[in-house]
């Protein structure tokens, strides 16, 4: 038992700090926000340079992984530091690709790995049970899908393109050679691998299209388009997908510690200088007590996302995910509420992990998606001991 | 990192099972807040101390297994997962001893840590005072220097099992010119049954007499039941307070254990379309879960020899609101049912209530985050 990061893994996130640290990385994410990609995926391959990307696959291709501990450290990094782009949704790939290779399933880690390893390319994904949007698609190099048998049209269904119809999907699909039946919907399928269909199929999809605006500028989301090339289908894609997504939600709830953190430090820098009535408004008993319950939320947050880059268990996940998300929302509002009107504009830097911290909070699974996961993973009821369950204890 | 317990380690949890399934009694012990249910819960700390369970983490030489923090974690794991009874002598062990360990004499260890594990003497915490409660350091009962030891007098109150219990252990002025209200207090143990001691039982919201106000009048204490130096008492009453106490006052197991005993309810009474109250049961889950977990990460950090110090106010802050929430939610599980006093939810509940009150107010405990661990300035209260 040492339930605490080693001297190597407190290094590395260490090390990630500090080049975040000197990369203005606010000014990148404005830039993202404006469509200007440059300096963002120059970061990202400054951020693949330290073997980020190489954490999410397997040595047979290049990776050192998969570490889930390391990278959900990482990840946490990001957070902090506030970076922009697709960067879960490239791990996650990686880690799908990986998965499907380890499964028999070699061309497309083959094809695709090179790449997004060295931090030349990022990609997006979407994954049954998951948003309908692929995120950042316009500056990913590569878009993929997995689709549930049957689901090839539930993006476009459940989006507000009614242009991007199910016939056209559909017939796609068929022309392409790979089955489409069934039926059901993605919105009601938990992102988990035993929820999703044994048909499942990845496609290399246009990500081109209309940009949706996010309540956080700088995330771009897109509805994959109808279509495009069939890669793998079967078994072993479900399962991966499976796998993939499980990874998503853990490295979001990094995202989103460290998003939580960020916010908790630039607020407590702030009371210690805003004087009101003569004192800093950081020695009022309101204030501190509000952020003193923003330390606790997100310090009870963390052993929770360690525990799940450990056991990568549906439940473990589901806890992290809903416990970090509500805590860096949490944050959110009081650092909104601390910096009183100042805090309100989009000038500050603030902002940019304000806008964040709720859009973070609801990607790959929100809290009530996970609430329910929590609930459907707690153990049969034959492992209580029956005496337990009408004793009374006290004290 | 990791989160496995070593074969020796899952020896001594199969060990504990095994003896606690074999021990625990079928039914129920009565409140040990009653003078029947006191009695009861006094021989259950015989028994335990009979099987060498009653104060695992102490030395072997006082009726201990020597276990480290993980063992003991283990340990609670596994007698409140088996539904064993509340510790009556929790006080002694987990507040009074390990002072005893750090700042007692080896005589004073020995006359009073052997009783202690058996249960032959309760102890019971005198601290607060009508007029000193967060603001503790402004207490005013007298320790006066006399021929052998000291005479205390004043008034202690809040007094946690002092209506049953034998013996108290506390702070007193000793110097009441001292510069600073920390200085000039001693740590004293006392008998309770003792010439000018009066023990005036106070009913807690359920009417259960759980606490006590004690009135001295020139106590005779001798010297032997000082602990440490006098004038020390504060020092020596906060040095284990962030320490071990603060992982060792209210462990995960109690919380895993009940947390289960709610979800097996959601599973037996829960309507699974309610999904406001599923959200609840989830979030108790989570929270021991939490719990557990953050407590692993301290106890790793304790193990190589780091301090607790100011986390143990995370840790506090965060147990008692969680255990308000969990009660509160199986009370709702119960529906109509949970009115009835003889419920097994019900004096839970009222006892989760006085967590965010006692040892150390919440208040307290969060201007102690903000400023210890978050470096706020000090400010009025």
């Amino acid at each position: 038992m040492r339930f605490l990061p080693t001297g190597e893994q407190s290094d590395f996130a260490r090390t990630l700090r500090s080049l975040l640290g000197a990369a203005e990385v606010p000014a990148t994410v404005r830039a993202w926000a404006a469509g200007d990609h440059g300096p963002g995926l120059a970061l990202w391959s400054r951020l693949a340079g330290t073997g980020l990307c190489a954490l999410a696959a397997p040595e047979a291709y290049e990776g050192l992984g998969p570490l889930p501990v390391e990278l959900a450290l990482a990840f946490v990094e990001l957070g902090r530091a506030g970076v922009a782009g697709p960067a879960v949704e490239t791990a996650a790939t990686v880690v799908l690709l990986g998965e499907l290779a380890r499964r028999g399933e070699e061309a497309p880690a083959k094809r695709f790995l090179p790449g997004l390893l060295t931090g030349d390319s990022l990609a997006t994904l979407t994954l049954p049970g998951g948003s309908p949007y692929a995120l950042d698609a316009d500056a990913a190099e590569w878009c993929f899908a997995v689709r549930g048998a049957g689901d090839t049209a539930t993006a476009a269904e459940a989006g507000p393109a009614p242009d991007a119809g199910a016939g056209d999907t559909a017939a796609a699909a068929a022309a392409s050679g790979v089955a489409a039946s069934g039926s059901g919907s993605a919105r009601t399928r938990a992102l988990a691998p035993d929820a999703a269909p044994d048909a499942g199929e990845l496609w290399l999809v246009p990500g081109g299209g209309e940009r949706l605006a996010s309540l956080d500028p700088a995330r771009g989301l897109f509805l994959p388009g109808a279509g495009g090339e069939p890669l793998a289908a079967g078994p072993a894609v479900s399962a991966a997908a499976g796998v993939a997504a499980r990874w998503a939600r853990l490295l979001t709830a990094a995202q989103c510690l460290g998003v939580g953190e960020a916010l908790l430090a630039r607020t407590v820098e702030y009371v210690k200088q805003r004087t009101q009535f003569g004192v800093p408004v950081g020695s009022f008993q309101a204030v501190k007590h509000r952020l003193a319950d923003t330390l606790l939320d997100l310090e009870f947050a963390r052993p929770l996302l360690w525990a799940a880059a450990l056991s990568l268990s549906d439940g473990d996940v589901a806890a992290a995910k809903l416990t970090a998300g509500e805590a860096a929302y949490a944050a959110a509002r009081t650092a909104l509420q601390l910096h009183g009107a100042v805090g309100y504009t989009e000038e500050l830097d603030l902002s940019l992990w304000l806008r964040r911290a709720r859009p973070l909070r609801d990607a790959w699974g929100g809290p009530s998606q996970c609430r329910a996961e929590v609930v459907r993973s707690l153990p049969a009821p034959s492992g209580l001991p029956q005496t337990t369950a009408t004793r009374r204890v006290t004290t | 990192m990791d989160l496995d317990h070593s074969p020796e380690v899952a020896a001594f949890r199969a060990e504990a099972r095994a003896w606690l399934r074999e021990h625990v009694p079928d039914a129920a012990l009565p409140s040990l807040e009653t003078e029947q249910g006191f009695a009861a819960h006094r021989e259950w700390e015989a028994e335990l101390h009979a099987g060498r369970w009653s104060a695992v983490s102490w030395p072997e030489e006082y009726g201990g297994r020597g276990a480290d923090i993980e063992r003991w974690l283990v340990f609670e794991e596994e007698y409140w997962a088996a539904g064993a009874p509340g510790r009556v002598s929790q006080n002694g062990i987990s507040l009074l001893a390990p002072t005893l360990f750090d700042h007692a004499t080896p005589g004073q260890r020995a006359r009073v840590l052997p009783s202690m594990a058996s249960g032959e003497v309760i102890w019971a915490q005198a601290w607060s005072e009508p007029e000193s409660g967060s603001d503790l350091a402004s207490l005013r009962s007298r320790a006066e220097r006399t021929e052998g030891g000291w005479l205390l007098s004043g008034q202690k109150t809040w007094s946690s099992r002092a209506a049953f219990a034998d013996r108290a252990f506390g702070i007193f002025r000793s110097d009441p010119d001292a510069a600073k209200p920390h200085h000039g207090l001693t740590y004293l143990m006392f008998d309770l049954r003792a010439p000018g001691v009066t023990v005036r039982p106070i009913g807690r919201l359920d009417g259960k007499p759980a606490f006590a106000e004690l009135f001295l009048d020139r106590v005779f204490v001798p010297d032997e039941d000082v602990i440490g130096e006098p004038g020390q008492g504060w020092r020596i009453a906060m040095s284990t307070t962030g320490n071990e106490r603060g992982l060792t006052l209210r462990s995960p197991g109690r919380f895993l254990a009940t947390a289960a005993r709610l979800a097996a309810l959601w599973r037996e009474r829960g309507d699974p379309a309610d999904t406001a109250l599923r959200d609840r049961v989830a979030d108790a889950v989570v929270g021991a879960r939490a719990y557990e977990l953050f407590t692993w990460a301290g106890a790793t950090r304790f193990a190589a020899g780091g301090e607790i110090g100011a986390e143990s106010s995370l840790n506090k802050v965060f147990w008692s609101q969680y255990d308000i929430a969990l009660h509160e939610t199986a009370l709702d599980l119960l529906g109509p049912d949970a009115e009835l006093a003889q419920g097994p939810w019900a004096e839970p509940w009222v006892f989760s209530l006085a967590g965010p009150i006692y040892a150390g107010t919440n208040e307290i405990q969060r201007d102690i985050i903000a400023e210890r661990l978050l470096g706020l300035p000090k400010g009025r209260r």
